[in-house]
């Protein structure tokens, strides 16, 4: 290995974004420095530019970025001034890119081998039955089931994590000098997650190909990458070696975003027997039409001012559990109890009452806040409707919910939701659900979404929220170091059913139901070395899936 | 496929409940026509007996849902009644009014098939025609080329149809002889005469249509070229030809084939005026000319053929659109 030579040499790159005529510097005078064969981290919150660096070493910008100063070059070859045939025959046939979502990334009209054999039938690299051939060689080493068969089904056939490692062969399909990884398993279960993450290291290893691994995981570029730059708004923050990095990182920013996985509050004691839950289901069992039950025979209680997480994969039925309770899916048998009560099934036959101690927080609070209603309004919106106040009362109380969820009111009370970040519209959803002044709330995935930064302050305000007024909540997520950090006891699910539920201490500390110590031990730590080790463990033919069916 | 076959069998059985519902308003709507054809033969000095002599013989002074059932049992054996302008003359002649003469199906069917040319040609031309143009303006984006394809197509279709009627048999038929400008083709002719008389109105209905396909087209592309999936295909080096091709068309084919449909309705049901100008004996002309005189059978059997085609039309679009879609097609 020829570790010494330059292949891609970036240097005082500036990428402005354009949007409604108005320009931002979105990367800020950055250098990059990739070897032959070299894996390199780029991490950042988003927004960071880490896609548009990623994706200028490719020599491509997005519509609406440009590129206004600075160079690229690849193996010698300017990219910024290249004409677009020049780059277009490198791209694909040299460099190659996998996408984050690999199922909005493959063409759903076209089969997955016919879009695998495609750049290198364009490029002129073999005929299609070569590269068919090829396909069917890289989809076995990447450990895809039925190599021979699994190429000719369309990609809405085929699962995430099957799909993401196909993107992967996909881009091996020319045997390319450099793959740029972009968030390759941001939108997989931890499970599946293991099992890409194992097939791009052996991938790349294999074939000596370079790489650019963005992400904003650290403990999964800690897996990754040889070295690891870290950005913020555009601007290098610092670049060392992955181990350097991870033991002794120099700059202020870098120690925060190492510092964000170590918030976790203590459980509580547990909630005396004779205690009435806040809410209990009772052997519900739930589905959409006629189909088959998507929850099955489901219960637990949850208790004033604690939290119970629920967890599991995507399809598990977390969030079909928490329709139930809401009463946006009445359960096909069972009930569930507010304070001992029995709430009716259906929203529609509850009473205002009843509707108001059950509030909801949502995943996206991009899109469940009205984009075209001040903040005033949204959150003013349950205030009049539960508790009938109006006029100055009203605003007297919205002022107040802003001040729990800090947020200063006389400057937010007149924003569009637009004018806000991510991190300040989920407290909206927050203030929403708490001007019901609810005793129960269930938070629905709700700092997936965001930066770890950011997702830290949202369970902290959450944390205290839930001390200064005794709130319960369920918090749905598939993220285990969200449950560690706020949860007091935890349910897990796997196809609809409770595989194992307990208080959260027991939960972490062996021994567990098979499942709850997949899950576990599919989370990604932050030492080096931990993919390895549990490769040793368990075996490449053991992990994600193929565990999961085994079961 | 199962699948697909249920969509299908759905949408099959919707088509035959509003064909049903369709024949209802027929009904009704030309039963509130002002006036009746006994008033509108008779004229304005008709002594009341004779009126009533005619209804009577026409089976018009039976209460109308009667007429509605018998109307409907003989349409669904395809028989469409009798032609009232056609069965006067027997009833002068002294016979009854259901006599051999000719039927409704038999005055409308090879009307009905001169129809079906014209829009046949016109289709072949259109359809082509208006999708290349989309494809190559959704390639030019923001170009010459698609600025001048996108004004001349909004200008044709801006234009009344009389208008670009004219237009072309000035240039076409009188400045230089290319075409006749009289279209009335009839059985005896053989394909080339027929196909050189229909080019006319079928070049006109050709601009009429191409804007609103070619600009569909054009729109449904564009809409899908910020999709990840067409960022790929970007980054696996293809050309923009190959991109928009065979990766953004076969996704935007749904509102495409729907559009496609909608205008070959048109086609079938809304070329009078082109007809009369090019004095093309279709179908359109018939229907106007029945209106006039309130021959009320052969209306309503003209629009039931215009629901007919509509429903069809659209019931094909449907079908297509969800072959077109793997998705549907083979589900997981």
């Amino acid at each position: 290995m020829s570790s010494s030579e330059l292949l891609v040499k970036i240097r005082d790159l500036q990428i402005d974004g354009i949007a409604d005529e108005t320009r931002s510097r979105i990367i800020n005078n950055v250098d990059l420095d990739l070897h032959r064969g070299e894996v390199l981290g780029l991490i950042g919150e988003s927004g960071a530019g880490k896609s548009t660096l990623g994706l200028a070493a490719m020599g491509f910008t997005r519509d609406g970025c440009e590129i206004v100063g600075g160079s690229v070059e690849f193996d010698g070859i300017d990219l910024v001034g290249a004409t677009p045939d020049v780059r277009r025959q490198l791209l694909g046939k040299r460099i190659a890119y996998v996408a984050q979502s690999a199922a909005a990334s493959f063409n759903p009209a076209h089969k997955i081998i016919n879009q695998h054999a495609e750049a290198p039938l364009f490029h002129g690299m073999s005929s299609r039955a070569e590269a068919e051939a090829d396909a069917i060689d890289l989809y076995s080493r990447l450990r895809l089931p039925n190599p021979d068969e699994i190429g000719f089904r369309y990609p809405h056939q085929v699962s995430g994590g099957q799909l993401q490692r196909a993107m992967t062969a996909m881009a091996m399909s020319c045997r390319p000098d450099l793959i740029i990884f972009d968030e390759p398993t941001t939108a997989l279960d931890v499970t599946t997650q293991i099992e890409v993450l194992v097939a791009i290291r052996e991938i790349v290893e294999q074939f000596q190909t370079a790489a650019i691994y963005i992400t904003h995981d650290l403990a999964v570029v800690a897996q990754m990458a040889d070295r690891v730059k870290v950005l913020l708004r555009g601007d290098e923050v610092e670049e060392a070696d992955t181990r350097t990095m991870l033991q002794s990182p120099r700059e202020e920013y870098t120690k925060s975003l190492w510092a964000v996985r170590s918030f976790e509050r203590p459980q509580k004691p547990l909630a005396a027997k004779t205690a009435t839950p806040v809410i209990s289901l009772r052997n519900v069992t739930a589905a959409y039409g006629n189909n088959d039950p998507v929850v099955r025979d489901v219960s637990f209680d949850i208790h004033e001012g604690r939290t119970v997480a629920v967890v599991g994969e995507s399809g598990s039925g977390k969030s079909t559990t928490a329709r139930c309770i809401t009463g946006l899916l009445p359960p096909r048998t069972g009930e569930i109890a507010f304070q001992n009560q029995v709430l009716p099934a259906d929203y529609r036959n509850r009473s205002v009452e009843q509707l108001r101690q059950v509030q909801m927080i949502y995943q996206m609070a991009d899109t469940a806040l009205n984009p075209r209603k001040k903040i005033g309004e949204i959150i003013g919106r349950p205030v009049e409707f539960y508790l009938g106040l109006k006029g100055a009362e009203k605003r007297r109380r919205v002022e107040k919910l802003l001040e729990q969820i800090e947020l200063e009111p006389s400057e937010f009370i007149n924003r569009l939701p637009s004018e806000l970040s991510g991190g300040q519209k989920q407290r909206i959803g927050i203030a929403r659900a708490l001007a019901a002044e609810p005793k129960f709330i269930i938070c629905d995935e709700v700092t997936s979404a965001l930066d770890q930064l950011v997702a830290e302050g949202i369970l902290k305000l959450l944390t205290n929220l839930q001390e200064e007024m005794k709130l319960s909540y369920m918090l749905i997520t598939h993220d285990l170091s969200t449950v560690k950090a706020i949860a007091d006891e935890v349910v897990v699910m796997k196809d609809g059913r409770i595989v194992e539920a307990g208080p959260k201490d027991e939960m972490f500390t062996p021994p567990h139901h098979e499942y709850t110590d997949l899950l576990l031990s599919s989370v990604p730590e932050m030492d080096p070395d931990w993919l390895d080790e549990l490769l040793k463990q368990r075996g490449a033919d053991n992990l994600g899936d193929a565990a999961v069916s085994k079961m | 496929m199962n699948n697909v076959a249920m969509i299908i069998s759905k949408r099959l059985g919707l088509g035959v409940l509003t064909m049903f519902m369709v024949s209802v308003i027929i009904f009704l709507a030309v039963n509130m026509l002002p006036g009746d054809f006994a008033q509108a033969l008779l004229g304005q000095s008709a002594t009341p007996e004779a009126v009533a002599a005619i209804r009577k013989d026409l089976g018009l002074d039976k209460p109308f849902y009667t007429r509605y059932f018998d109307w409907l049992v003989g349409v669904l054996q395809f028989d469409f009644g009798t032609s009232f302008a056609k069965a006067n003359f027997s009833s002068y002649g002294g016979t009854s009014a259901a006599a051999n003469f000719g039927t409704v199906a038999d005055q409308i069917a090879p009307r009905f098939a001169n129809t079906l040319f014209l829009a046949g040609v016109t289709a072949a031309i259109a359809v082509p025609l208006s999708l290349t143009i989309g494809v190559l303006a959704a390639l030019y984006r923001y170009s010459i080329f698609d600025r001048i394809a996108n004004i001349s197509t909004l200008t044709s279709i801006s234009s009344p149809e009389f208008f670009v009627a004219y237009v072309l048999i000035l240039l076409l038929a009188v400045l230089s002889p290319v075409f006749p400008s009289l279209s009335n083709i009839h059985d005896g002719m053989d394909f080339a005469t027929k196909l050189q008389k229909t080019m006319l109105p079928a070049l006109t209905l050709t601009l009429v249509v191409t804007a609103h396909m070619m600009r569909m087209t054009r729109a449904a592309i564009i809409n899908l070229l910020a999709s990840p999936y067409i960022e790929m295909a970007r980054l696996k080096g293809l050309s923009p030809f190959r991109i928009i091709v065979f990766h953004a068309l076969p996704n935007a084919l749904a509102p495409i084939i729907n559009v496609i449909a909608l205008n070959l309705a048109y086609l079938i049901t809304g070329v009078v005026v082109v007809e009369v100008v090019f004095v093309y004996p279709g179908v359109g002309q018939l229907f106007v000319d029945s209106v006039k005189i309130r021959d009320i059978p052969v209306v309503q059997a003209c629009c039931l053929v215009f629901a007919a085609a509509y429903i069809s039309l659209n019931l094909l679009a449907d079908v297509m659109s969800i072959l077109s879609n793997p998705r549907l097609r083979l589900p997981k």
